[in-house]
């Protein structure tokens, strides 16, 4: 269009041409930059690169451990004592940490117990925002039963006590299981080494954590107290003031490095190796530095012989598309391999499918902004932590011989740790896993995102300008067709404020607690239901109030609004998390690209538009959340166990693990679905969809109309004159319109003077540089600066002259010459 | 008997005291002295005093035979009055080590170096000799002093250290390694370095694998006062380090050592410079009460430890060589002071050398005397933008703290000083100051008696909180909450290694009401010097920990990201608005008139105007056929196709 115009009118900016062309192309590119979106997703376990230490500090293994097999056989009495406890009838839950108190003490820790409640939920989405308020902490115990870890901290003997590095292990201290007691055993092997060692720089602290409310809660409870002026700084129990050594006042230790969570699972592995296994995943989709995992990782299989895992989505594994997907890749590997062996992509297929299990776990836990054990609490305050969860390979046997393995491995991951004079930094903050020893950092994995997205504002343009350019005819009264897309804003707008009361909605539904998750759902639904159709009938201006009557440009105008809104809550939302809005924008992008009204599909009955109208209605289904949720849980484990409450469930454990995701739910995804659906069964729209509607098929809805006209003269004068107008409404003005025209017109406007068709100044055409022409030097001259300079013996007469061996006798020819 | 030859040796020592006296008045003196302490966590604490003086130079000239010159001439240079520089490695452990003694009181210090001077300089120049000073110090002792000089890293405490005349400066440096290279400096000072004398046991190894090691150098002077009555130079050296003796005894018993097994070395001679040079091992009273009550429990009918007598028959311990003297604090009305043993190397030799030892007989567990509160200070909040420094001050009770202060319990207050200075980055809030009284909320007006605060100016100057706290006496804990922002640096004033964080300085805690000092009955002990020093009635102070504030950081690799994609962006953005500025449109367009005329080729362009002159038209410029151009274009894309599928086939082909 605007090649055709550039003869006679000045071509426009080469960015802005390259736009025009993506928008008029925009079906075209919209749906390769879609699949190549997804086929980038699919990729990455290809793309993923080998782990490597970054931080040159750490110096993983660079000492030999030294944690005895004395250590660990006094691990493994402290084990037994432990189990003695707990075997006991009457356990009122303070005889474990009392003698963890007494323990340490001996080893020459400092030792206190910190009390704590679980906190009342209350829900604070945009905390990872802020952080927690350094305020004070108004907590009353009310309840009796509390929970009661144990602290203890060895101080660095030669260190500032700057900082700190943390040894969390979770037990029930009523009913301590044997795998609890091994954790414990673990960290108290290591913990007496530690307080021996004169290698210490941070100090250590072993919070040994009440999980009686849950491991994140007694975790958190402890984390809150060390940042605020908690009851322990401020209280004084002058009656029990030292009760063998141990006071209640809260210690602390500076500044927390990292924190280390040591479990140990209950079923054995059943491999030749002890296994291990590692968290990660924080609120939110924040990791920990990859350095930590590395250091875990790198001690683990090169020093331990462990076995490491991260999480992955089993059901997967032997998903055959998966499998033939990564038989594919391997083969186009091995050919391009085959052409040159510089080439060097393609993994086996059985790691293809392994990765790809990974990574659709990683990326699965990050969506869910739920963290995946107690290290999540950590994170909460920018502390870098991890949970290992160890698997020993016997029951009960050689329990001393797993202890020395696993405490030799926290040793060295905390003499790393200590080597470390920095925070941790130099590593990635930003990356999935695909597996222990391979990541996709973000400079990858946007990729596949940016592409998954990119086509979205270039659909909203084309649908703009589209409905710019076409008016329809029925139209009374012209509106400036710049403006319109306000009103339709407004629309979005007044969606978007529906999600946001949707979000609060079960916040009212949970002050009635003895309902069951499904009537809690369906209220939910039904009371945004209500709301929704409250919403429509206070504004008039929605669409769907007045259906029937909804013009093309007003659904097209719909779309591109929703369209931008939806990019730009995708933008927000993957600065937030990541994976949140990778996953929405596979439920979201199609939808967005797709949706059509089915009343257009309808009246031009082709194979093209059924397979699009079904298509739509497909999408739409898919992407209503609950029904996404249940159909993946449906695809990965049985439709048998599928519940229509489960989705409640999981919206409710969202809210209360203030995930960024329920907020991304119920105001970006809810809303753009809204909106969409409705367009897509709703609307009545008259056939001028004219990006995707042929002039073909216009024309012969003219004819239609024409046919039905025929008997009164009257309507046949009628719809002439509205053709007339239609054609020049859009055909009058040929092409584009080249923006630079009315800019000269503009100006001409402004200074009130018409542009002289010929200026008779005019730069000039060549430019010579100062100095560019040299001079001729004058014969006296040439004279003057030979003399200055030095005379050079010559080879052939052996004197001092100013000619060389060359040209001996030819000057003085020459000079005669003259 | 033996109380005869006692009475005998304190007359000889008196003799040779007054001698002294007399000698000092001429001459220049250097002494030396260890002080020995068992601690109660299986640790021992050993104190090396090392004092040299010399007389003022107004009446006894330039040259000194003893007195280090180096420090002769920075106390002329730079007029300094008193000055106490240390450099520490470690925390003391207030809680388990005491922090009610002479010893802890000024031998206590923050981790890294910490330095204080006043000089007797008119008002203005004060900052000039503080910077030169530093200066000095820092070639003296090969030490970054000299980053004390720069205005933002030293603050004028007004009335918390020394004397308010308001000519003393402070500051600190947390981060500061310290090491043998800083010993080696400080030990060039003693007139026999570390080649004779107590210093021989300087083992460098085992005083830096101790759990602390504080050196400290004291100076003060009196050159420059108008008084007739100067005194001179005093310059006080002292390593306090506390070491754990690696020998085995069970898990009940306290280890033994002697003071071959604590240094791996032992004294062979005396520093024959030194005018005197002892060993004393200190008991404090609570593990002499536990003696007490063991030595009751055995129905002994005398009372255990007396001067002079008994010290065989110890219950707890036995040292390994017989005391010169035993002296004997003069504590309160109900207990015993703490006691000490004197011995002296004079008599040791090569063959013979002088090696004290200490054999525990029976476990014994006692606490050392606290300060009346103690303190820690820590930071609230998390994120780089905000956060509060409370302390946290607890009462310990204990039992020995006598009062100065009024006895009446209604009217009974506990005066606590606070000095606290803040780095500019951290910006101090100073109205957030909020005080709570066991766990209640206070107006702190009310319990404060005196407060200067002069906050931070950015880039120029430190912040600086005086207080001083009146709390009841029955208070249990005191806390204290300082809100504060967190500031940016530039680029080029972040220290190496940034991202470790940075660093508050310790705040000082002092207890006005309190001093901590030794009495003994016998005036004549005052002549020593390390006796006169515990004799002296210092405050009590007591150090916070070093606080570690992380600050955002920039990624340093990053400015050359940030410079090319500024970069980029200024070149488009200027590009593109110049063109927006140069372009005339009627002007282009014309110009593009002409070029369109132009593409044509000459010929036809000719035989085009020449058909409109004859047709007698106006001429036109012909349409450039648009065919042909997009079948070029296809034609170009076909043969790079071509050539691209050739050469993928070459190369599949031969193979």
């Amino acid at each position: 269009m605007t090649e055709v115009s550039a003869v006679v009118k000045p071509k426009p900016r080469p960015i802005i041409r390259i736009g025009l062309f993506l928008i008029s192309h925009s079906l075209f590119v919209s749906i390769v930059c879609c699949i190549a979106g997804v086929l980038a997703l699919l990729l990455l376990p290809v793309l993923a690169k080998n782990t490597y230490i970054s931080e040159n500090a750490l110096m993983p293994g660079s000492a030999s451990a030294m944690l005895s097999t004395d250590d660990a056989s006094d691990g493994h009495v402290f084990v037994n004592k432990i189990m003695s406890i707990s075997s006991m009838s009457i356990n009122s839950g303070i005889e474990i940490p009392e003698m963890i108190a007494k323990h340490i003490i001996e080893s020459g820790g400092e030792v206190n117990y910190h009390k704590f409640q679980p906190l009342s939920d209350s829900f604070h989405p945009l905390q990872f925002f802020v952080g927690p308020d350094a305020g004070m902490v108004q907590d009353n115990y009310s309840s009796t039963s509390y929970g009661v870890n144990t602290v203890g901290i060895v101080r660095a003997p030669r260190g500032d006590g700057k900082e700190a590095i943390i040894i969390v292990t979770p037990y029930n201290s009523v009913k301590p299981t044997t795998s609890e007691a091994l954790s414990l055993g673990v960290a108290y092997s290591v913990f007496t080494l530690l307080s021996r060692v004169s290698w210490l720089a941070k100090d250590i602290i072993w919070l040994a954590a009440d999980s009686r409310h849950g491991e994140h809660a007694a975790v958190a409870a402890w984390l809150r107290d060390y940042y605020t002026l908690s009851s322990g700084d401020l209280e004084h129990e002058v009656t029990s003031v030292k009760r063998d050594g141990v006071s209640n006042g809260f210690r602390r230790a500076g500044t927390m490095a990292a924190a280390l969570v040591i479990k140990v699972a209950d079923s054995s592995t059943g491999f030749e190796k002890d296994g291990l296994k590692i968290y990660a995943e924080a609120s939110n989709g924040q990791m920990p530095n990859l350095d930590l995992i590395n250091i875990v990782n790198y001690l683990a299989v090169h020093g331990q012989g462990l076995q490491v895992r991260v999480e992955k989505i089993w059901s997967l594994l032997d998903s055959w598309w998966l499998y033939s997907l990564g038989e594919l890749q391997e083969l186009i590997g091995k050919v391009a391999k085959s052409l040159n062996p510089g080439w060097k992509f393609g993994i086996p297929a059985s790691d293809y499918v392994e990765g790809c299990t990974t990574l659709a776990s990683s990326l699965y836990n990050q969506a869910l902004g739920i963290p995946t054990g107690p290290h999540g609490a950590f994170r909460d305050y920018q502390v870098d932590a991890i949970t290992l969860e160890f698997s020993p390979r016997f029951s009960s046997s050689q329990r001393v011989l797993f202890l020395l393995h696993v405490g030799r491995l926290v040793e060295g991951v905390i003499r790393s740790v200590n080597n470390l004079l920095e925070k941790f930094h130099q590593s990635f903050f930003l990356y999935l896993m695909t597996s222990p020893s391979r990541f996709v950092s973000v400079g990858t994995y946007m990729i596949a995102f940016a592409l998954l997205i990119a086509p979205l504002p270039l659909v909203a343009a084309a649908l703009f300008s589209d409905a710019s350019k076409s008016k329809s005819p029925g139209e009374s009264i012209p509106t400036s067709p710049a403006w319109n897309w306000l009103y339709t804003a407004k629309t979005v707008l007044i969606v978007h404020l529906w999600g946001a009361i949707v979000t609060i909605i079960p916040y009212f539904l949970r002050q009635f607690p003895d309902s069951s998750p499904l009537i809690s759902l369906l209220t939910w639904i039904a009371s945004s239901a209500v709301l929704l159709f409250f919403t429509r009938a206070a504004s008039s201006s929605l669409p769907f109030s007045c259906a029937s009557q909804l013009q093309t440009s007003e659904w097209t105008l719909l779309k591109a609004v929703t369209v931008a809104a939806a990019f730009i809550g995708l933008c927000l939302m993957s600065v937030i998390n990541y994976a949140t809005a990778e996953i929405g924008a596979l439920l979201l992008v199609p939808m967005c690209l797709m949706a059509v009204p089915l009343r257009i599909d309808a009246t031009a009955k082709t194979a093209k538009t059924v397979a699009r109208g079904a298509c739509n209605v497909l999408l739409v289904f898919v992407g209503f959340p609950p029904a996404a949720f249940l159909l993946s849980k449906g695809a990965l484990s049985s439709f048998d166990g599928v519940r229509l409450d489960d989705f409640w469930n999981w919206i409710e454990s969202l809210r209360e693990w203030n995930s960024a995701t329920y907020i991304y739910i119920c105001m970006v995804h809810l809303p753009c679905w809204v909106l969409l659906a409705l367009a897509v069964v709703a609307a009545k729209g008259v056939a001028l969809f004219s990006n995707i509607q042929t002039r073909e098929q216009m024309e012969a809805q003219v004819h239609v109309a024409s046919q039905k006209a025929e008997s009164h003269i009257n309507d046949v004068n009628a719809l002439i004159t509205g053709m007339e107008r239609l054609g020049l409404e859009l055909f009058g003005d040929e092409g584009l319109e080249v923006p630079s025209l009315d800019k000269g017109k503009r100006i001409e406007n402004v200074f009130g003077d018409p542009i002289p068709d010929a200026i008779n100044v005019r730069p000039p055409d060549t430019v010579h540089t100062k100095g560019s022409g040299s001079r001729k030097v004058s014969r006296k001259e040439a004279v003057i600066r030979q003399m200055h300079k030095p005379l050079r013996r010559c080879k052939k007469c052996r004197e001092l002259v100013r000619h060389d061996s060359r040209n001996c006798g030819k000057e003085k020819e020459k000079n005669k010459s003259k | 008997m033996s109380r005869l030859e006692s009475c005998l040796l304190m007359f000889l020592a008196l003799c040779s005291v007054t001698q002294s006296i007399n000698v000092e008045e001429l001459n220049e003196e250097f002494t030396e002295s260890l002080l020995l302490r068992p601690l109660p966590d299986r640790k021992v604490l050993a104190h090396f005093h090392f004092r040299s003086s010399a007389p003022p130079s107004k009446t006894y000239g330039r040259h000194h035979h003893i007195f280090p010159k180096s420090i002769y001439q920075l106390v002329h240079k730079f007029q300094v009055r008193e000055m106490e520089l240390s450099f520490t490695q470690g925390r003391w452990n207030y809680e388990r080590w005491g922090g009610f003694d002479p010893i802890s009181s000024s031998n206590a210090k923050p981790p890294g170096v910490e330095l204080w001077a006043e000089f007797d300089v008119p008002q203005d120049q004060v900052d000039e000799s503080w910077k030169n000073l530093t200066h000095a110090l820092s070639g003296l002792f090969c030490a970054s002093i000299n980053f004390l000089e720069h205005s933002t890293s030293y603050s004028a405490p007004q009335w918390s250290f020394g004397s308010a005349s308001g000519k003393l400066r402070y500051g600190t440096l947390p981060r500061e390694a310290v090491c043998t290279e800083n010993l080696t400096p400080w030990l060039k000072l003693l007139p026999c370095r570390d080649k004779a004398g107590l210093s021989l046991l300087m083992d460098r190894p085992s005083i830096y694998r101790g759990y602390y090691h504080s050196q400290r150098l004291h100076l003060k002077s009196d050159e420059f006062g108008a008084s007739e009555m100067s005194t001179g130079m005093v310059l006080e050296q002292t390593l306090t380090v506390v070491l754990r003796p690696d020998t085995f005894s069970g898990k009940a018993l306290q280890p033994s050592w002697s003071l071959s097994s604590l240094f791996g070395r032992s004294v062979s001679r005396k520093c024959s410079l030194s005018s005197s040079s002892n060993v004393y091992a200190q008991f404090e009273q609570n593990l002499l009460f536990e003696g007490d009550k063991l030595k009751e429990d055995r129905e002994a009918l005398e009372n255990a430890i007396s001067v002079g007598d008994g010290f065989e028959d110890n219950p707890l311990f036995e040292l390994s060589l017989a005391p010169k003297r035993v002296i004997k604090e003069s504590g309160n009305l109900q207990k015993a002071g703490s006691i000490l043993y004197e011995f002296s190397v004079e008599d040791s030799n090569e063959f013979k050398p002088f090696d004290l030892g200490l054999n525990w007989k029976v476990p014994v567990a006692w606490s050392c005397p606290q300060a009346p509160l103690q303190a820690s200070r820590f930071l609230l909040g998390s994120g780089n933008e905000r956060g509060a420094i409370a302390i946290s001050m607890k009462s310990t009770r204990s039992n020995n703290v006598e009062r100065t202060s009024s006895y009446d319990e209604n009217e009974c207050w506990l005066r606590v000083g606070i000095f606290q200075m803040v780095p500019w980055y951290v910006k101090v809030y100073y109205h957030t100051l909020k005080l709570f009284l066991d766990g209640e909320p206070q107006s702190s007006m009310e319990n404060i008696e005196k407060i200067l605060v002069s906050p931070s100016e950015d880039k120029v100057s430190t912040g600086v909180l005086e207080m001083i706290l009146r709390l009841p006496c029955s208070v249990n804990t005191a806390a204290l909450t300082l809100e504060f922002d967190k500031g940016f640096l530039h680029i080029d004033e972040y220290p190496p290694d940034a991202n470790q964080g940075f660093d508050i300085p310790s705040a000082v805690i002092h207890f006005a009401d309190f001093v901590a000092n030794m009495s003994f009955h016998d005036d004549s002990l005052k002549q020593v010097p390390i006796l006169s020093k515990l004799q002296e009635e210092v405050p009590v102070v007591s150090y916070t920990e070093v606080l570690l504030v992380p600050l955002t950081t920039p990624d340093f690799s990053m400015p050359y990201n940030v410079i090319t994609i500024t970069c980029t962006v200024f070149a488009l953005y200027f590009g593109s608005l110049l063109n927006a500025l140069r372009r005339r449109v009627g002007e282009e367009e014309r110009l593009l008139n002409g070029k369109g005329a132009r593409k044509a080729g000459p010929l036809t362009l000719m035989i085009s105007k020449l058909s409109a002159k004859l047709r007698g038209k106006k001429w036109e410029p012909p349409k450039q056929s648009e065919s042909g151009r997009s079948s070029s274009k296809y034609k170009l894309l076909a043969k790079v196709v071509l050539v691209a599928g050739v050469a993928a086939a070459w190369q599949f082909y031969f193979q």
